[in-house]
């Protein structure tokens, strides 16, 4: 236990005098955060409109009365034609457009229903999703105000296109896309590298020749990584919440420990790395195109994983970002539990046990 | 220096493929001697000492070090040593007294212990007013010095220095032997492996390897007399002479 402390002790030191690696920890995901958070929430007061009343009844007119109320929005009332909304698209002048057909409030009185057309650019795909969930929950509550009075139910039916980006790829959370790349990168880089360092400066030798169990050099090295991640999980969740209004909405407990389960993850991958390399160089390369490149491209953080040839989609399952990008999305974004997560859980823990059992048996107790 | 044995190798051999680094070298080291291992770069010093370390596994013969099997007992072995690297050894971004306590950490010494040698250590070295500093900050000759007293810091039976002095100005190389003489009167055994051979002169007792092979083993007195030569540097001159292997 003594050996222990002094040696989780010196990896602390180690770690809190080394500036860059200190930048790595907590300066990048600050900076993905804020970067992301900015996008996300800059455009949304005020965001240049269309209102293309082709009906001018009084239907048509409450409901853009109310938009016109909203503070989302900067509406410009016209009478664009179909092909006038796309160059306004095109020029990005305007992030989205209201067209009512003619007839709304006769249909709609008459036939009970009638639909609103809602066209959003969705080359943001944050902002398209944001603005016209607005604009349908203005059109749902008008419905709401008008079904009131009467007893026959009335319905809007709005159309939402988005445009450019029908799948809205990019996904607008991107909190578990930066989280999943965090963790994983910090925890399998940083790991590697410190064991690697070892190796280049000389001191294994040191280590390997001292009472010292090899089992004990590896969960020594791994306890700070571990602890740092979570002091960086609980910066990245705080920022989610308080600066972009990003709510957990299931266990919190729940997220917390499937997040450990993917530091464990990747504090076991940096260790195989490390066993495998012989230069922090070296190590630091590998963690970076084993981890950085599938993180972030076959995760599904990025690029959504069903629209891939069949190959890429195959080889995304033994990603680990991609089974943590599903747990978190469920988790925090859905709010479900853990019987909806438990064989992703499964995966990832049996991916855990497999890079540990190969990485502990290639570390080597002896130079050779 | 007492008659009991602490080092005992019988042609102990070290393979890498067809390359034999170490062919059947048997020698014994009583306690409290300092052994001396010399030879060109390449002729095998430091495999020999790894497989006395258990840091690399012989391919064959037999060698007990501190009473202990190198096959079988290795996790002993490792109790009973200290080992100081050709490389420097120490912790560059941990200051001085976080090196001397991370290694007695780990060679689980108390907190007291520790405490106690860190007072000595920074005393005999005169490093008092550097003990909070970067090890990076110091001379080279000051890290091996240190990075020697820190190799001992366990009071092992026997400690291994790979060319220690390696880099270090003549002046500080003396004041290097006169902590392994210190070390050495403790009854610690010194093993130690060089290029400089002055320093073969420190030593109770001398061998040479060329080629993976002992080819001479006796006090500095005693291999003078036997090849009628004045000096150690002769003698291995003599026999390095016939290496056939080129130094790498």
């Amino acid at each position: 236990m003594k050996q222990l402390l002094s040696f989780v002790k010196k990896e602390f030191l180690q770690v809190l005098r080394d500036p860059k690696t200190l930048l790595m920890l907590f300066g990048l995901p600050v900076v993905q955060i804020v970067l992301f958070g900015f996008a996300l929430t800059n455009e949304l007061k005020n965001a240049n409109i269309v209102v293309v009343d082709n009906a001018k009844d009084y239907a048509s007119e409450q409901i853009i009365n109310k938009i016109e109320g909203s503070k989302f929005f900067s509406v410009k009332k016209t009478l664009l034609t179909p092909s006038q909304i796309n160059n306004a698209f095109k020029e990005g002048t305007i992030k989205l457009a209201v067209v009512f057909p003619a007839n709304f409030y006769t249909d709609l009185l008459h036939l009970g229903t009638a639909p609103v057309q809602v066209i959003a650019d969705a080359s943001d795909p944050n902002t398209a999703v944001q603005l016209s969930g607005y604009i349908t929950t203005i059109v749902a509550d008008y419905q709401a105000d008008l079904s009131k009075g009467s007893s026959v139910p009335y319905s809007i039916i709005p159309q939402v296109r988005m445009l450019y980006n029908p799948d809205l790829k990019g996904a607008p959370n991107f909190v578990p896309g930066v989280m999943a790349m965090v963790l994983l990168l910090v925890c399998v880089m940083m790991t590697s590298v410190s064991i690697v360092r070892e190796k280049e400066l000389g001191t294994m030798e040191i280590l390997l020749v001292s009472p010292v169990k090899p089992l004990m050099v590896i969960v020594a090295k791994a306890i700070p990584y571990l602890i740092l991640s979570l002091v960086n999980l609980a910066a990245i969740l705080l920022l989610s919440v308080y600066a972009l209004d990003l709510p957990i909405k299931g266990s919190l407990f729940l997220l917390v420990a499937e997040s450990t389960l993917l530091i464990i993850t990747a504090l076991s991958l940096g260790l195989l790395i490390s066993t495998i390399t012989s230069s922090q160089q070296s190590a630091m390369f590998a963690s970076m195109l084993g981890m950085m490149l599938p993180t972030m491209l076959l995760s599904g953080y990025m690029f959504p994983i069903e629209n891939m040839p069949i190959v890429l989609q195959v080889i995304s399952n033994i990603v680990p970002a991609k089974w943590y990008y599903i747990i978190v999305k469920a988790v925090m974004l859905k709010g479900l539990g853990f019987s909806y997560v438990w064989k992703e859980t499964v995966i990832l823990m049996g991916m855990t046990i497999f890079f540990l059992v190969i990485a502990l048996r290639n570390f080597k107790i002896r130079l050779e | 220096m007492s008659e009991e044995v602490v080092i005992k190798t019988n042609k102990l051999t070290k393979r890498f493929g067809d390359f034999v680094a170490v062919d059947e070298i048997t020698f014994d080291v009583h306690k409290g001697e300092i052994f001396g291992f010399l030879g060109a770069n390449g002729a095998g010093k430091t495999t020999a000492m790894r497989m006395l370390c258990g840091l690399s596994t012989p391919t064959s013969g037999e060698a007990t070090v501190a009473g202990f099997d190198v096959f079988k007992e290795p996790e002993e072995i490792k109790k009973n040593i200290g080992y100081m690297s050709q490389k420097f050894s120490l912790y560059e971004d941990l200051s001085v007294l976080e090196n001397i306590e991370f290694y007695g950490g780990i060679y689980g010494l108390t907190n007291k212990e520790i405490k106690e040698k860190s007072t000595e250590l920074t005393e005999k070295l005169g490093l008092q007013n550097e003990a909070k500093k970067l090890v990076r900050s110091l001379p080279l000759g000051w890290k091996q010095k240190l990075s020697f007293l820190v190799a001992i810091v366990h009071q092992p039976k026997i400690v291994f220095l790979d060319e220690p002095t390696g880099g270090v100005d003549p002046y500080m190389r003396r004041e290097f032997w006169d902590l392994i003489y210190d070390a050495a009167d403790k009854g610690i055994t010194i093993f130690v492996t060089t290029h400089y051979l002055d320093e073969a002169e420190y030593c109770n007792r001398v061998t040479i390897m060329v080629d993976g092979k002992i080819e001479a083993l006796d006090s500095p007195g005693g291999l003078r007399e036997k090849f009628g030569v004045a000096t150690i540097d002769e003698v291995f001159y003599k026999l390095a002479r016939e290496a056939k292997r080129s130094a790498d």
